[in-house]
């Protein structure tokens, strides 16, 4: 499982995190523990995110490593460096806030060039790379306004030219487009990945949105009640997920808890109710495991679908246009919902059918992925 | 543009308000500015002539016959003015640090802490001086404590001084200056000081770049509360200063109750509060700074 992590070169480690953990005290007593042993290894030039639910412990894993919580076991490097009593601002590390973060005081050109300033850089440098950065995030002209005469997408540009300026080893952005809509929050995403391609510096994003996370990131943590789930590249946790949390908080799908019988070259997945489930070869027979099929991977069969076909049968409940995609929700027997996607021509098959009528649903058995029992993230 | 209908409206809410501020207000107010320009009566009360050498006494064009000019008033001024600045100086030293301290604990705590400064004021501010007295007099419980204690050997002076005068006043005037501060400590972003740290500004440069910058209003506000009290005050300096320290406040009480010389006391009034309109004028134009600011 965490075979990419093992063949990690250490020399190649931009940030690690070893075992780390931070417990709270609860307002209403008690203790909250927010990170509960999470490591974590970024490699140059790379784009991390941190991906979970609310209350998963992203944010504290984040400001662990920026220096603005203390660990109460294990540590952060930061370029090999233990930084175990390193104030924030000995850190080579920027971050980009959720609400921006800044000085209301202070122009857009000030903002930028504060890191600049409090470091003693010589006045025409200083100047020269403020307005190289501005440039370089289209802000130029916009040197002398204050934060509260520009847009949302404005400031949050000034936040990432203040924090990149500093040429920091480690860019941290906690949610930063959780505050703009939708259109600005796609194409921001696409600028900050070719911004992070371009300067080569690691980027650490925290974020609960699974389609954010997936669309930008060489790498996702998915975290999970103080624990990383699994560390993978987007396409591994989507078709192919560690853990059942994963499959879950990643995309749609229909998950199949089960038993594998048959034989090991055409096995089944028998579900505790009786679902039959055609799956790839790969796990040995009476193992417990669950079966993931999204959307995308199920459409109507052909005629006479042969053996490296899977087929379900399932009540049509509703067919659902959504422009690039058309989906089918379809009820199962033992009252599970599946939903089917097809791709290609399998559309116009499947929207004739009436809603209420059972439809027969199929799907390639080599690509199927089963998550074994031991991996439900328990 | 506001309708007839919501003039009359608005006429009629605020009549209280102006009849209360014309007559309690403007009223004593033109009338203090009328006398400065009357000519004092032989036996207290006023002739109604027109007579400038009010001012020409204090600030230096009496002619020597009716009145002298003495560079004493000017002198007490500057006096007051620096005793003033001096006690704002003091009280922002203490309430600044204290409302940086009060605005980190967590809330219950604040609301008590807030509740004890105000505590204060449900006691006459007299008897509250009297108590300075007897804790500063030769035989208080200051001198006796430190003789107690060995750190001295004979009582020192202190009450009937400056030190004393500042003391009080310092003390009266501290929730002036922590209430303002504090407000605006507490509205203060803690995430821009988070910014400031991770941008790489040590503690003490996000404290001169950051905090003081954006806690500059409260500061000014708490400035012009302390100093205009300070100022005029001259019940501080009656009990606390005896007859050595006097201020603008106490000559004004003077002439007033004791010479009756009501047009002289009436220009020094006036004088006092050109002085303090100057201060609210500087006051205005630092928060109109610090609005194009951050509006």
């Amino acid at each position: 499982m965490r075979v990419d992590e093992e063949a990690l070169d250490q020399e190649t480690s931009i940030a690690e995190v070893r075992e780390a953990v931070k417990r709270f005290a609860a307002p209403e007593g008690g203790v909250v523990t927010a990170l509960n042993g999470v490591s974590l290894k970024v490699r140059e030039r790379e784009f991390v995110t941190l991906l979970g639910p609310s209350g998963c412990g992203k944010t504290t894993l984040l400001r662990a490593i920026s220096g603005f919580e203390e660990l109460d076991a294990g540590e952060v490097r930061i370029a090999g460096e233990p930084m175990g009593g390193v104030p924030p601002h000995l850190r080579p590390v920027n971050t980009v806030f959720q609400n921006y973060a800044l000085f209301p005081h202070l122009s857009v050109g000030d903002n930028v060039g504060y890191g600049l300033d409090v470091a003693g850089v010589a006045r025409t440098e200083r100047n020269t790379r403020v307005g190289e950065t501005l440039e370089r995030l289209d802000l130029g002209g916009y040197e002398r306004r204050r934060p509260d005469q520009l847009s949302g997408g404005q400031r949050q540009r000034v936040a990432l030219a203040r924090a990149i300026i500093n040429q920091p080893k480690l860019l941290l952005l906690d949610e930063p487009l959780s505050a703009l809509d939708r259109n600005l929050r796609k194409a921001m995403q696409l600028e900050l990945k070719a911004l992070q391609h371009d300067l080569g510096i690691c980027f650490v994003f925290v974020t609960h949105d699974q389609e954010e996370a997936l669309t930008m990131s060489d790498r996702v943590a998915v975290l999970n009640g103080g624990r990383i789930e699994h560390v993978a590249a987007p396409e591994t946790h989507y078709y192919r997920p560690a853990t059942r949390f994963v499959a879950e908080f990643i995309g749609d799908g229909a998950l199949f808890p089960g038993r594998i019988e048959g034989s090991a070259e055409e096995p089944m997945l028998v579900t505790a109710d009786g679902l039959r489930f055609a799956v790839a070869p790969g796990m040995a027979v009476g193992e417990a495991a669950t079966l993931l099929l999204r959307p995308e991977q199920l459409g109507a069969p052909p005629e006479s679908p042969d053996g490296s076909l899977g087929v379900v049968e399932a009540r049509l409940e509703q067919s659902v246009f959504l422009g690039a995609s058309h989906q089918f929700v379809c009820r199962m027997a033992n009252g599970a919902i599946i939903t089917a996607a097809p791709t290609g021509g399998g559309a116009e098959k499947l929207s004739g059918v009436a809603y209420g009528e059972t439809v027969r649903l199929a799907y390639r058995r080599d690509q199927t992925h089963l998550i074994p029992e031991a991996g439900d993230g328990t | 543009m506001a309708r007839r209908g919501d003039t009359r409206r608005l006429a009629f809410l605020l009549a209280p308000a102006s009849v209360f501020l014309g007559t309690c207000f403007i009223g004593p107010l033109a009338v203090m500015m009328l006398y400065s320009f009357l000519e004092p009566g032989l036996y207290g009360g006023v002739e109604w002539n027109f007579y400038h050498w009010n001012y020409g006494r204090i600030l230096g064009w009496a002619d020597g016959e009716w009145e002298e000019f003495d560079a004493v008033y000017v002198q007490i001024f500057l006096r007051s003015a620096r005793l003033a600045l001096t006690n704002v100086a003091i009280t922002l030293i203490i309430c600044y640090p204290a409302a940086l301290w009060v605005s980190g604990l967590p809330a219950r705590w604040r609301t008590l802490v807030v509740f004890l400064i105000t505590l204060p004021f449900f006691v006459s501010l007299v008897v509250r001086l009297f108590a300075w007295v007897l804790i500063l007099r030769p035989s208080g419980f200051l001198n006796s404590s430190l003789l107690g204690l060995g750190l001295i050997s004979e009582p020192i002076d202190i009450i009937f001084t400056e030190t004393a005068v500042l003391i009080g006043m310092a003390y009266i005037l501290l929730p002036f200056m922590f209430l303002p501060i504090y407000a605006s400590v507490e509205k203060l972003d803690r995430s821009l000081l988070e910014a400031s740290a991770d941008l790489g500004a040590s503690p003490l440069q996000t404290f001169f770049r950051v905090t003081l910058r954006l806690t500059l209003p409260g500061i000014a506000a708490g400035a012009v509360l302390v100093f205009i009290p300070s100022l005029g005050n001259f019940i501080v300096p009656d009990i606390l200063g005896g007859a050595k320290v006097l201020m603008i406040g106490n000559l004004v009480e003077q002439q007033f109750l004791s010479a009756r010389n009501w047009p002289f006391g009436a220009a020094l009034s006036v004088m006092i509060m050109i002085v303090m309109f100057a201060a609210i004028v500087l006051y205005l134009r630092a928060i109109g700074r610090q609005e194009e600011v951050s509006p």
